[in-house]
């Protein structure tokens, strides 16, 4: 598989947190600070999106400027000098996570926890009173929850929905301010929106907001344990592009199926068949397994999920 | 893009609103009747996709005439602009004067801002709910209406075929109605009454007799109707004179509604002309002011005699370069409240090889206790058709938008007819005085959004997106509306370029002090004896200008500078100096030149609760520190009303500093500051305060 080779770009120096480090122009402060092996947080930050710099957790300190700097979206520029771990962009950094967790549920959000006890946020202080999103889950589908409890509005899965991968645009960000929320037009329910089931959007949830049917009931069983998958990366049988698949295992069971992002034909995106049509390799195992069976939704993937529905013709339209 | 669309379908009258702002649809594929010739006919690619700009406008169509948005209109709104449904909801559900619930035609819009806080607005909204019930239906707490000047305010909108406004200024309770003393029933009755007399109100023109249609779309609706409307509105005010037109624009300024009996909750009442907000009118030594009250703002004719256009003709003299050298050496800077270089800023702009380039006026002018734009529109409308053609020249911009707020419906329907009109003399269009460049405005209306004056906002407003502030760089004047090379400026700043051009840079920079030359307009609101806009030179001291305005009606507590993202200043400092340099020196900012003078009957309390309701409601949501951090602000304060503990005002700092350092634009920047000069400044909360 042949990558275009980029053309050669010329290094910059930039300083961060006292020392120098070159990196390639047209890089971001993020870049630049990866390459120093700093450790800054994101959550809104995408490695396949254009960054949005919306939750403000990766902010840094750059010289001369009034205001702090989202590091995943600011470019550096030769002479830049950055600071990662001033108290401004700590305190920063902490006051986010504070008002974040004591929104969201921030429990699925990997680091969540790790970032919180290391910048000592407090977000029980807010009070028993302050304001959260928490809301039921909504399960309108067989193949993808969405728990708005858990949301922070990082715009990820609207830009993955929209232009900047799937275009079908079946969400968009609703209302204003603290009451802004993802939704698609209306309120309605996915199986009445644009949406294609690629399940892009839970490729890119930064906290677990979107994620599998089959994750979500592991999770309400409480069987679901990372630490006992494996990761297994394969190609996907249905077409002939080839993406690449990662199938998430417990058990014996596929439980998950995403996409490695750096692959070049997938970007970590897939479509309906890749990312949920895993059921008929698994429907050989008992029935009455723990693991819920979930089917993909009738409607929307006939004919994709051989024999999924079988017999389930409808009796004609006139009678 | 791949659309998919619902099976709700839009009411005839939804679809008649569209089509009357749309044109007709053409195909199946955009709405209308299916045929098998739409077999033959592909409706995409970037034709289609480009009339995304539409989807404000359109939406305004529908909610003007329906009063909200149902399922089946947006979904047609859609299908005719090639925009997917649920980022036309997400933007629907942006705008505080947009809904997508039913209600009823007439929203009365009840001000409860700080001006009107200041003034008894709590009176005004109780008697309003006793009449009207619990808000969201028929009536709506609202932010800042800008008639301070008139506090406390409220704003009905009436939707219909033809939209009307009433402004209520001051609001008082209306008497009992003699039939039903009882509110409600009598409220809804007379809706549709007054609906009729309201048409004269925002329809411009529509006053005379046999002209109601014509003078109706050049109102208000009309103002977003680029094509045809546009082209009868001007062709009646150029064919009837200005003197047939100053006759209804002068009822514009007058009656809405004043023969409809048993108002809905407040009492009906003249609006008074733009110069009563003005205290100095007439005064030979003001500047930007000196024609509001002077000239008839319909008539062309008179701004003319009173000088107009001799600023223009000296731009086309000196030429472009020229126009930026002399706003150059003005030193004039921004007055929307950042205080920029407008010369830099013009520079850059001009100096951009991307075309075209933009020129954005802003004028929606929303921050509370800010009403000094409007006076302006409203009084001297083709002093801004003037200025922004000047920009527009030195900049090499084809084309200008206007965006006004929705909240202004009698600014809006002036500045339509003065775009008309101007067009119709040749001083807008393809040949601007038959100087060889062309330049034309478009009006866009706001839809209820203090956001969308945030300079990247107002963008994404115009585009047809969600009025969400982009981050910065890219700045405006590489890639602005459009993605092309954009100016933006503030009403107060363009107007400003009339005086440097007519009488140099050199005489415009002998008024003022050295970092702040030329006059400002100052909006003097709150518990003072004659609120309105003043204007003075830079350096008068606060002292100077309150004393202008007839003092504080109680014992002085303190003045608000700069509106809610301002700072307060003590009775003990009326001695600053009202310059950039000079608040800035003083801690506390100009802002957009609002002085809200409270006495000691007002709660201060209470005042800074509403400023941190105000900024929780018009956070846009898009960044963390923002969108959170202002309601946990909001909730401290509330427990800080009840019970002051310094744990609580530890907490609003820290949050107060995170919220200036690390929120994309200037309002979460600035949501703290009023708050945090109160405490520090004024001592609210403080232990003796509190006890």
């Amino acid at each position: 598989m042949s990558v275009p080779l980029q053309p050669p770009r010329r290094l910059i120096e930039i300083t961060v947190d006292g020392d120098p480090v070159r990196v390639p122009e047209g890089s971001t402060v993020l870049d630049a600070c990866s390459a120093a092996g700093k450790d800054i947080p994101t959550l809104c930050y995408g490695d396949t999106l254009t960054p949005k710099n919306a939750c403000r957790v990766c902010v840094v300190e750059v010289e001369g400027a009034r205001t702090l700097a989202p590091a995943c979206s600011r470019r550096a520029e030769p002479g830049m000098v950055v600071g990662t771990a001033t108290e401004r962009a700590r305190h920063s950094r902490k006051i986010v996570l504070e008002l974040l967790a004591s929104t969201a549920d921030l429990s699925t959000t990997p680091r969540a926890a790790e970032w919180i006890e290391e910048y000592g946020a407090r977000p029980d202080r807010f009070g028993e009173e302050a304001a959260t999103v928490a809301q039921p889950a909504k399960v309108d589908n067989d193949l993808y929850v969405r728990d708005y409890s858990k949301c922070i509005l990082c715009y990820k899965c609207v830009d993955a929905c929209g232009d900047q991968w799937q275009n079908s645009f079946a969400i968009s960000v609703a209302g204003r301010g603290f009451d802004a929320m993802i939704s698609t037009e209306h309120d309605a329910p996915l199986t009445d929106s644009a949406c294609v089931y690629c399940g892009n959007c839970v490729e890119v949830c930064p906290t677990g907001a979107l994620s599998f049917k089959s994750e979500f009931d592991m999770r309400a069983a409480g069987s679901w344990d990372e630490s006992r998958q494996t990761e297994t990366t394969t190609i996907c049988s249905y077409c002939g592009v080839g993406c690449n698949l990662t199938l998430h295992v417990q058990d014996n069971r596929i439980v998950k199926v995403s996409s490695p992002h750096d692959n070049p034909v997938t970007h970590g995106n897939l479509c309906i068949k890749g990312r949920f049509g895993f059921q008929h390799v698994q429907n050989v195992a008992s029935q009455e397994d723990a693991i819920p069976v979930s089917g993909p939704v009738s409607s929307s993937v006939s004919g994709s999920a051989p024999g999924s529905v079988p017999g389930a013709r409808t009796a004609p339209a006139d009678g | 893009m791949d659309l998919r669309f619902s099976d709700a379908e839009p009411s005839a009258e939804e679809r008649a609103a569209i089509d009357a702002f749309l044109g007709a649809p053409t195909t199946g594929w955009e709405g209308g009747i299916r045929s098998d010739g739409d077999l033959r006919v592909a409706v995409g690619g970037h034709e289609a996709r480009d009339r995304r700009d539409l989807l404000l406008p359109a939406l305004h169509a529908v909610n003007d005439r329906i009063g909200w948005i149902s399922e089946g209109a947006l979904d047609y709104i859609c299908r005719r602009l090639t925009v997917p449904p649920a980022e036309a909801y997400g933007v629907a559900t942006f705008y505080s004067l947009f809904s997508t619930k039913p209600r009823p035609a007439r929203v009365l819009h009840v001000c409860t801002d700080l001006a009107c806080q200041a003034r008894g607005a709590d009176a005004v909204r109780r008697s309003t709910e006793e009449r009207l019930g619990p808000p969201g239906m028929s009536w709506q707490p609202s932010p800042c209406l800008g008639l301070c000047e008139r506090a406390p305010a409220a704003l009905a909108l009436q939707a219909g075929e033809f939209p009307g406004a009433t402004v209520y200024g001051p609001a008082e309770p209306a008497p009992a109605p003699t039939g039903g003393a009882n509110g409600s029933g009598a409220a809804n009755g007379s809706g549709a009454a007054n609906g009729a007399d309201q048409a004269h109100d925002v329809g411009g023109a529509a006053g005379t007799s046999g002209t109601g249609t014509t003078g109706t779309t050049s109102g208000a609706g009309g103002a977003d109707t680029t094509s045809g409307a546009g082209t009868i509105g001007a062709t009646s005010g150029a064919g009837a004179g200005g003197a047939g037109r100053a006759q209804d624009l002068s009822r514009l300024g007058g009656l809405s509604g004043m023969d409809a009996t048993g108002g809905p909750a407040l009492a009906e009442r003249a609006e008074p002309p733009a110069e009563h907000a003005v205290p100095q009118a007439g005064d030979p030594s003001l500047v930007l002011l000196r024609r509001v009250g002077i000239v008839d703002p319909a008539s062309l004719d008179d701004y003319r005699a009173e000088g107009g256009y001799a600023a223009l003709r000296e731009a086309v003299r000196i030429g472009p370069a020229g126009v930026i050298r002399e706003v150059l050496e003005s030193g004039l800077v921004g007055r929307g409240g950042a205080a920029f270089p407008t010369g830099r800023k013009w520079e850059a702009t001009a100096r951009q090889l991307d075309h075209p380039h933009y020129l954005v006026c802003n004028a929606d002018e929303s921050e509370p206790g800010t009403f000094k734009d409007r006076v302006i529109m409203e009084g001297d409308p083709y002093a801004l058709v003037e200025a922004m053609t000047i920009a527009a020249y030195a900049t090499g911009c084809p084309k200008g938008y206007l965006y006004i707020r929705g909240e202004y419906p009698r600014a809006i329907g002036r500045m339509a007819h003065a775009i008309d009109v101007a067009r119709a003399r040749g001083l807008l269009g393809a040949d601007v005085m038959g100087q060889g460049f062309a330049f034309d405005i478009e009006i866009r209306r706001g839809a209820g959004a203090y956001i969308c004056g945030e300079e990247t906002a107002i963008f994404n407003s115009i585009e047809g997106f969600r009025g969400e502030p982009r981050s910065k760089p890219p700045f405006p004047v590489e890639k602005g509306l459009f993605g092309k090379p954009t100016v933006v400026n503030n009403v107060e700043t363009l107007v400003n370029v009339l005086p440097i051009l007519a009488g140099g840079a050199a005489a415009y920079a002998a008024t003022g002090t050295e970092g702040s030359t030329g006059t400002k307009l100052f909006c003097v609101s709150g518990t003072v004896a004659k609120p309105g806009v003043y204007e003075l030179p830079f350096g008068a001291t606060l002292r100077e200008l309150l004393t202008l305005s007839g003092g504080a009606t109680g014992t002085l507590r303190a003045v608000l500078l700069g509106g809610a993202a301002g700072g307060f200043v003590r009775p003990d400092e009326l001695d600053v100096p009202l310059t950039f340099e000079g608040t800035r020196a003083a801690g506390t900012t100009l802002g957009s030149g609002v002085v809200l003078v409270l006495d000691d009957s007002v709660d201060l309390a209470h005042i800074l609760l509403r400023i941190a309701e105000f900024f929780r409601d018009e956070s846009c949501g898009q960044c963390v520190p923002c969108r959170v951090g202002t309601v946990r602000q909001e909730e401290a304060l509330h427990r800080l009303s009840r019970r002051p503990t310094a744990g609580d005002i530890a907490l609003l700092r820290e949050v107060g500093q995170a919220m200036r350092d690390a929120s994309i634009c200037g309002l979460g920047q600035t949501a703290w500051n009023a708050v945090e000069s109160a405490i520090d400044r004024l001592g609210v909360f403080s232990p003796s305060e509190a006890s």
